[in-house]
């Protein structure tokens, strides 16, 4: 019976081209203009680590100025002071934790002729990868006693070891950044989460770095911060060691706990950290450390743009309009014949089996639309993509997910609007049309 | 005249109308909020950022060899750049308008750590600062060259100076602006800077900030490793020096690599890029949506003109002229679109509530929504005049044929 259907549809669709024309391209551009919006918030608003996003922590911790109240009350700074960073290290009482920030240095190929450049690196712990599962190429990432002994080791992304080492294995080779030659112990694999969930301050749509480095080399040689730096109180003197020792909060800092009891366990000391920095004179706010799993990290840090929100409000209304104009035309499409329904039902088709005969042409209606819509949606990411540039790369890939989303919301909401006109139709007294014919 | 028999054929065949108008209203409230987003848009945009755009470029150098030194070159570099020909003036600082990135302290009128200073941008220049970024004093002095202090990335020392612009001045003394000058204000809770100028306007590096024109100049050299050269050029002659700049910095210095060279006018569009593409994005979307409710009248039009064939060709039969039959669809239109945009305006304003509540949006202009219901109803008239004019085509014959 349904291919049976599927193709009076389909004649049905072909008697009237102008109408169908008109309401497969009504879908499409509807559904192409929803979908490029939708794409771009559903990647916006991606987990970019669901394996374990609820098992990363990012800590805050409130050693902020009690003078400067916001509108909403005391708000810890996002993100933590050297003192406390190397505190939670030292305490190491989470499964793992990572203190990390953002650098860049000039990096000399040993190539004759080849001129430095400059790279983006990270500066951070041997838990890093594990923590945020990391793949290697080759090697592997540094282990503790690198980060105790300031060992001059570095992991290198796959770009950067394309570039320098033409992709071949280099574990063992050195790099030479900012005069100082690096060891390379690991290349990792093709590393892009979306958002760029481990640093969201700096950018949360920003390319990952371009080199791994241990934090601690990192203070030592007063590599430059590249990141974002926020201090409520001038450091007690010049020089670097006094920045060290200041309440400027330059520095991320994640803890891996995986389970609920070992999240209250980390809070719980936490606490008792700050009540023990209270008494040194710090921490002069009320408590209120922080610890939030990598989807709340981001719904804080308000990750999704108000602008790709109100475009998706927008988006979603073109679409009704598109399924009224779908609506007005199917009515159209429906009553115009009321002829052939009438016969079909004085030769006894039921008013059930018309109902599912005019659904299914609406729903082919509905998959026309969406697979033209599709192509629309792909050339509006396109479209994204030349307007913004290089600031939405990551931003604006189909997954199936989404083709399917876009396929499915095009055949729901043809169905949607089919509903009305249908019962419409199969509600036609068939003796009233016979008669003058 | 017609438009009782009009409004009462119109009654028993409600749906189509409904649609109809329905989806009239829906175009009104996207088109009008959209309109007035990108109004918004535009201003912020048009907002100048007190510089001599056209003309100025940056160029950032890095340091990365061990025996680098860093004033050494910074001096060379600017003694160089401000004799090349073509070149105004050059100076080093550690950021510029519209980049999104710089420094900001609180500046306070009292000393002291309990009291909450104003946040000020800082641009760090010296005596040639003014006339490279093309500033304009109001009143007080430039720096002298021996105001110009150097400060390394971990200093915490101030000069004892500073230039800060009117709406800074405004802030910091709403009673007397005018008398700024001369004043002492403190940064870092207690380390007092005498204002011994003020400048007309400049913009912070960060363009939606609230306090965007908040800005004060230091009189300091930067030795924070990376060094960012503004220069201005004479009219037309930025872009044969840019590269020529370029070239001439990475030969002079082979332990430093040049890098992120920009033109003003470049760091203005990207950063107002995400403005910029929001309002093409919407024009695109009213365009698209105006097609589409268009499209949607001329086939709902259509089915109805072919629906009533024989009544109007009664109607013609009976004596009705064309005009009649082209004045009777026109009119039915009008009075369809015209309930579609009273509703519309309803929707509009709703909807605007809705997104100054979610995203803090502003009110649309009260004009906006008479003007969108004037065009929708021109939109509904163009598009119906089709379908109107074949059905007024109909010949009278037709009536007298069965089917």
């Amino acid at each position: 019976m349904f291919s049976y259907y599927l193709k009076l549809g389909w004649l049905s669709i072909r008697r009237n081209p102008l109408l169908s024309t008109l309401m497969v391209a009504a879908i499409a551009v509807g559904i192409g203009s929803c979908m490029t919006i939708i794409t771009v918030n559903y990647i916006m608003s991606s987990n970019p680590i669901p394996q374990k996003s609820d098992q990363l922590f990012y800590v805050q911790l409130d050693s902020w100025d009690p003078n400067n109240e916001d509108d909403d009350g005391f708000e810890p700074p996002e993100q933590v002071t050297y003192l406390d960073a190397m505190a939670l290290m030292k305490a190491d009482k989470a499964y793992r934790q990572i203190a990390s920030n953002r650098s860049g240095l000039v990096l000399e190929p040993q190539g004759e002729g080849e001129r430095p450049f400059a790279v983006d690196t990270r500066n951070t712990w041997a838990d890093f990868f594990p923590m945020f599962d990391l793949r290697f190429i080759y090697g592997s990432g540094w282990d503790d006693s690198a980060d105790r002994n300031l060992e001059r080791v570095v992991v290198l992304s796959k770009e950067i070891n394309e570039r320098v080492f033409g992709g071949e294995d280099s574990v063992g080779r050195s790099v030479r950044l900012n005069g100082m030659d690096f060891q390379v112990v690991g290349v990792i694999d093709e590393f892009l989460p979306v958002p760029k969930f481990y640093d969201v301050t700096n950018g949360a749509f920003n390319e990952p770095e371009e080199i791994f480095i241990p934090f601690n080399i990192s203070v030592e040689y007063e590599f430059p911060r590249n990141g974002n730096t926020n201090c409520w109180k001038t450091p007690d003197g010049d020089g670097f060691e006094a920045f060290l020792n200041s309440e400027c909060a330059w520095i991320q800092f994640w803890a891996e706990l995986r389970n609920e009891t070992e999240k209250q366990d980390y809070m719980t000391f936490l606490n008792a950290y700050a009540e023990q920095q209270k008494e040194l004179g710090r921490f002069p706010r009320p408590l209120n450390n922080q610890l939030s799993n990598v989807m709340e990290w981001m719904e804080k840090q308000e990750v999704v743009d108000d602008d790709a929100q109100v475009m998706l409000g927008l988006s979603l209304l073109f679409l009704l309009v598109c399924l009224l104009n779908t609506i007005g035309l199917l009515l159209a499409k429906f009553l115009g014949k009321s002829g052939d329904i009438s016969l079909r039902r004085a030769l006894g088709a039921s008013r059930s089996s018309l109902f599912i005969q005019h659904m299914i042409e609406s729903g082919l209606i509905g998959l026309g639309g969406g697979v033209l819509g599709l192509g629309l949606t792909w050339l509006g990411l396109r479209g994204i993509e030349m307007l913004f540039g290089d600031f939405v790369k990551n931003l604006v890939g189909l997954d199936w997910v989404m083709v399917l989303t876009a396929i499915g919301l095009a055949i729901l909401s043809a169905l949607l609007a089919g509903l009305y006109p249908t019962w419409r139709a199969c509600r036609i007294a068939p003796a009233s049309q016979l008669k003058i014919q | 005249m017609e438009i009782g028999p009009i409004w009462r054929a119109m009654m028993r065949n409600k749906t189509g109308a409904i649609l109809i108008a329905l989806q009239i209203a829906v175009t009104m409230a996207i088109m009008v909020n959209a309109i007035s987003i990108m109004q918004e848009r535009g201003r912020v945009m048009s907002r100048s950022s007190g510089i001599d755009e056209h003309n100025i470029f940056v160029i950032t150098s890095v340091g990365f060899a061990e025996d680098f030194n860093e004033r050494i070159t910074i001096e060379e570099d600017l003694a160089m750049l401000r004799v090349m020909p073509g070149v105004v003036n050059a100076i080093q600082s550690n950021s510029v308008p519209l980049s999104g990135g710089g420094w900001s302290m609180g500046l306070q009128t009292e000393p002291g750590a309990e009291i909450e200073g104003t946040g000020v941008a800082i641009y760090f220049v010296d005596e040639h600062g003014i006339d490279t970024f093309g500033l304009n004093l109001v009143a007080g002095e430039n720096f002298d060259a021996t105001d110009i202090t150097w400060r390394e990335r971990s200093d915490t020392d101030w000069p004892d100076k500073t230039i800060i612009t009117r709406a800074m001045a405004e802030t910091l003394y709403p009673d007397d602006p005018d008398g700024a000058l001369g004043k002492t204000v403190y940064i870092s809770d207690t380390e007092p800077l005498t204002i011994t100028g003020i400048i007309e306007q400049m913009q912070a590096p960060w363009n939606s900030w609230d306090g965007v024109e908040r800005v004060m100049l230091a009189p300091t050299h930067t030795l924070f490793g990376a060094t960012r050269y503004i220069i201005r050029t004479e009219p037309g002659m930025r872009d044969s020096l840019m590269p020529q700049v370029e070239e001439l910095l990475a030969e002079r210095n082979k332990n430093r690599i040049v890098r992120s060279m920009r033109s003003m006018d470049e760091i203005r569009e990207r950063s107002y890029r995400g403005d910029s593409s929001m309002i093409t994005i919407l024009t695109f979307t009213i365009v698209l949506l105006i097609a589409v409710t268009s499209l949607g009248i001329v086939g709902l039009a259509s089915f109805s003109v072919n629906r009533r064939t024989k009544q109007i060709g009664t109607r013609r039969a009976l004596g009705a002229s064309k005009v009649a039959i082209l004045r009777y669809f026109m009119t039915e239109n009008f009075i369809i679109s015209f309930l579609g945009v009273l509703l519309g305006a309803g929707l509009t304003i709703g909807l605007n509530i809705l997104m100054i509540e979610a995203f803090s949006l502003t009110r649309i202009a009260w004009y906006l929504v008479p003007v969108a219901m004037l065009m929708l109803l021109m939109v509904g008239q163009v598009a119906v005049f089709g379908p109107a004019r074949r059905a007024s085509s109909v010949p009278p014959a037709v009536a007298t044929r069965t089917v």
